[in-house]
C-alpha cells in the first residue's frame, strides 16, 4: 500500500488545522453559511437531511486494517456506530456534528486519510479495479498509476475550480470492473504491439441526468506522458466547459457538443504544447510509487485445493471469490448486502472484523468495491473456510456477489437532500422478495442498481435492471430501466415505460426476471437475453 | 400553515420554529404565517439555525404534518432505521410519514 511521505502528511495535517479553524469561525459567526459552504464541501462535509454528512476519501478503495479500524472508531466516537460505503469506493458518515469535524479529520490524518476533494468542482477520489494487483487477467497493477494521478490531482491549483466535478477511473485489464467508460476520464493501462505499457484514454463518459459512454480519444499514451495527457484533457475542459449551467457543465457535454474529433484535436494541440513545458513527473517518481505496490510475500507452496464439503461454504466460494494471479490464493468478496439489509452499510463492529480479517488473512489489506462491498484481495484458499465462518457469524457471509440481491442503492430520500424518492427500502423489498421465492438462486448474474434521483449515484443507467426514483406530485414513483452495463460491454439502460409505485416496482422487477427465466437460452445472463430479444417482451409482460 | 425548519448550526440536527425558538420535534412547529421570511432572516443572522426555509404543513389530530415527504422524513428520521428516528418505540411512525 502507498504510505505518506513527509509532504503528504504535512499537507493533510495543515488542512486539518485550517478546517478546524474554519469550523470554529463559522460557529462563532465570523463566517456566514454562504462563505463557509464551499470551504466545508472542499473537506467533504455536506449538510444532508438529518445532520452533517462527512465523506471520507479512500484512494482506489484501498484500506489497511489500521485504517479500517480508524473508520470504525469514528463511527463509534462521532457517529451512530455505522458507516455507509459508497459507489465511489468511499465511506460516508450520516450523523456528524460540525463541532466534531476537526477532531474527526485529525483522527483520519493519524492513519493517512482525509476527506479532501470528496466534494466540490475538483478532481475527486481516483477509483480503480478492486482486484488490482491480484487479478489473473491484468496486464499491470493499475494502482501505481491511480496513485500518481492522486498525487497530481491533490490540491492541483489549476483544477480546484473546474466547471464541475471530475472523476477518474483506472483499470489494467480487458475486463472492466470499475465502470471505466462511465467516468469523466477512464484510463485503461494496456500493452501495444511492441509489448510496451501505455494508456488508452476514454473521455466524456458519465451517468447523471445525461448519461454518456466515453469515446476513446487516444489508443495509446506512453506511460511517461500519462500526467501530461491528463493535464491536456483537463485544460481543454477547464477552458471551454460550460460554467453558465451546472446541468451542462460536465466534460461529457463538452465532448458531445464539440464532437469527440474536435475535442481530441484540441487536446492533442494542448498536449503538444505541454510536452514542451516538461510537466511530466520523472519516471523515477512512478518507480518510487510502484515499490509500495509490490506483491506481498505469497506462500508459493500454498495448497490450490478448497475443501468444499460444507455446501453453504461451497456456494459462497462459487459466488464470492475471484481468481487470483498466485496459485493457492483467491480474492474474497465480503457482501454488505444481507437479505433485507441496507446496501453498503457496515456497523463499527463489522468494520473491526473486516480489519481483523485483512490483517490475519489478506496481508493487511482490504478494498472497497464500487458495488458497495469489501474485498480481501489476497486470501489463501486454505484459509477461506475460516474466513467464511467468521463472516457468517457476523452477518457478512451472504453469497450473492453480482446476483439480484447484490443491489447498488444510493442513500436516497432517507438521507440525501437531493433525492426525490427512497432507494433503500426498494432494495430491501426486492432482496427479500427474491430470497423468499427462491428465484434469486436461479437467476445467475443480474446487476440491479437503484438511484433516488437523476444524479444517478446508484448507477441506475448501468444496471442490467435499473430503477430511478422520481417525485410524482409529491409521491414517490419508480421508473424501470433494462439493459444497462458498466462492464467492458458498456451500455445504457432504456426506460420500459410508465413508472411504478413503491410496491409496484418490486412486482415489476419480478415480472422482468420471469420474462428472462422463460426466454433465456443456455448460458445467457439476464443482460444477454435482453439484448437478444429486445424490450418488447418485457413491456408486454409489464404493461399488457 | 406555514412552518419553518432548518438545522442546528453546531450539531446539524433538524429543528423546527416553535414560535419562541427551535425545537427538535416537528409537532412543536408553529405557524409562522406572513412572518416567515422575517423570522428566517433574524434567526439565521443570530446563528440560532442554519439553512432555514419555510414549508407548507397541516395540523392533524396526530400532530404537524409537512406537505412534502422529504420534510416528513426530516421530521422523523430515516425510515429504514426506525431505531435512529425520534420515535424508535412507535412502529407506526415510519408508515405515517410515507
Amino acid at each position: 500500500m502507498y504510505q505518506y511521505d513527509q509532504y503528504d502528511q504535512a499537507m493533510v495535517d495543515a488542512r486539518v488545522e485550517e478546517f478546524r479553524d474554519q469550523c470554529q469561525r463559522r460557529i462563532e459567526g465570523k463566517l456566514t453559511e454562504d462563505q463557509f459552504k464551499p470551504l466545508r464541501l472542499m473537506n467533504g462535509l455536506y449538510l444532508q437531511l438529518h445532520a452533517y454528512m462527512l465523506r471520507v476519501a479512500i484512494p482506489y478503495g484501498t484500506l489497511s486494517g489500521r485504517q479500517m479500524r480508524a473508520l470504525a472508531g469514528i463511527a463509534d466516537k462521532f457517529d451512530r456506530k455505522y458507516g455507509h460505503f459508497t459507489t465511489r469506493q468511499n465511506i460516508q458518515y450520516n450523523w456528524i456534528k460540525l463541532e466534531d469535524a476537526g477532531d474527526i479529520l485529525a483522527d483520519l490524518a493519524k492513519v493517512e486519510m482525509h476527506a479532501i476533494q470528496t466534494s466540490g468542482n475538483c478532481i475527486r477520489n481516483i477509483s480503480s479495479d478492486h482486484f488490482a494487483g491480484a487479478a489473473a487477467d491484468e496486464v499491470a497493477d493499475p494502482r501505481p498509476y491511480a496513485e500518481l494521478l492522486r498525487q497530481w490531482s491533490s490540491f492541483h491549483p489549476e483544477f480546484s475550480y473546474l466547471p464541475r466535478k471530475f472523476k477518474f477511473a483506472v483499470i489494467a485489464s480487458e475486463t472492466d470492473r470499475a465502470a471505466m467508460r462511465l467516468h469523466d476520464i477512464g484510463i485503461q493501462i494496456l500493452k501495444n504491439d511492441a509489448g510496451e505499457l501505455g494508456a488508452a484514454f476514454y473521455v466524456g463518459g458519465g451517468m447523471g441526468r445525461t448519461p454518456m459512454i466515453a469515446p476513446c480519444i487516444r489508443q495509446f499514451v506512453p506511460l511517461d506522458q500519462l500526467i501530461t495527457y491528463s493535464e491536456a484533457c483537463l485544460r481543454v475542459y477547464n477552458r471551454y466547459g460550460r460554467r453558465d449551467n451546472k446541468y451542462k457543465a460536465r466534460i461529457k457535454i463538452l465532448v458531445h457538443e464539440l464532437g469527440a474529433e474536435e475535442y481530441t484535436r484540441q487536446v492533442e494541440a494542448e498536449f503538444a504544447h505541454l510536452l514542451e513545458q516538461g510537466i511530466e513527473p520523472p519516471l523515477a517518481e512512478l518507480a518510487r510509487i510502484r515499490t509500495y505496490f509490490e506483491d506481498p510475500a505469497f506462500d508459493v507452496g500454498a495448497a490450490d485445493e478448497i475443501d468444499r464439503s460444507d455446501p453453504d461454504f461451497a456456494v459462497w466460494v462459487d459466488r464470492n471469490t475471484h481468481p487470483h494471479k498466485q496459485a493457492g490464493y483467491v480474492s474474497a468478496v465480503i457482501s454488505l448486502k444481507p437479505v433485507g439489509g441496507i446496501p453498503g452499510d457496515a456497523t463499527a463492529d463489522q468494520m473491526r472484523l473486516m480489519a481483523e480479517l485483512a490483517e490475519d488473512y489478506s496481508f493487511d489489506e482490504c478494498r472497497v468495491i464500487h458495488t458497495q462491498n469489501i474485498v480481501l484481495p489476497h486470501v489463501r484458499k486454505a484459509d477461506l473456510f475460516a474466513v467464511w465462518q467468521k463472516l457468517e457469524a457476523a452477518g457478512l457471509g451472504t453469497p450473492n456477489l453480482d446476483q439480484v440481491g447484490d443491489i447498488i442503492a444510493c442513500p436516497g430520500l432517507d438521507y440525501c437532500s437531493l433525492a426525490n424518492a427512497r432507494s433503500i427500502p426498494v432494495a430491501q423489498r426486492i432482496s427479500e422478495r427474491f430470497a423468499a421465492n427462491g428465484k434469486g438462486d436461479t437467476l445467475g448474474e443480474l446487476k440491479l442498481k437503484i438511484s433516488g434521483c437523476i444524479n444517478a449515484c446508484g448507477h441506475h443507467h448501468a444496471g442490467h435492471i435499473g430503477i430511478l426514483g422520481v417525485d410524482k406530485k409529491g409521491v414517490e414513483n419508480y421508473q424501470l430501466l433494462l439493459g444497462g452495463s458498466e462492464a467492458e460491454d458498456t451500455s445504457l439502460g432504456k426506460i420500459t415505460g410508465p413508472g411504478f409505485s413503491e410496491e409496484g416496482i418490486v412486482d415489476a422487477v419480478e415480472t422482468a426476471a420471469d420474462v428472462y427465466l422463460a426466454q433465456r437460452q443456455d448460458g445467457e445472463r439476464f443482460l444477454d437475453t435482453y439484448r437478444r430479444i429486445g424490450m418488447e417482451p418485457f413491456k408486454e409482460a409489464l404493461y399488457g | 400553515m406555514k412552518i419553518l425548519t432548518g438545522n442546528d448550526l453546531k450539531t446539524g440536527a433538524v429543528t423546527w420554529w416553535n414560535g419562541n425558538g427551535w425545537s427538535l420535534f416537528v409537532d412543536d412547529a408553529a405557524d409562522a404565517g406572513e412572518d416567515a421570511e422575517a423570522i428566517i432572516a433574524r434567526e439565521e443572522a443570530a446563528r440560532r439555525v442554519n439553512a432555514p426555509y419555510a414549508i407548507d404543513a397541516e395540523r392533524t389530530e396526530k400532530g404537524v404534518r409537512p406537505a412534502h415527504i422529504k420534510d416528513r422524513i426530516r421530521g422523523l428520521g430515516p425510515t429504514v432505521r426506525p431505531d435512529l428516528t425520534l420515535k424508535p418505540e412507535d412502529p407506526q411512525a415510519v408508515r405515517e410519514v410515507i
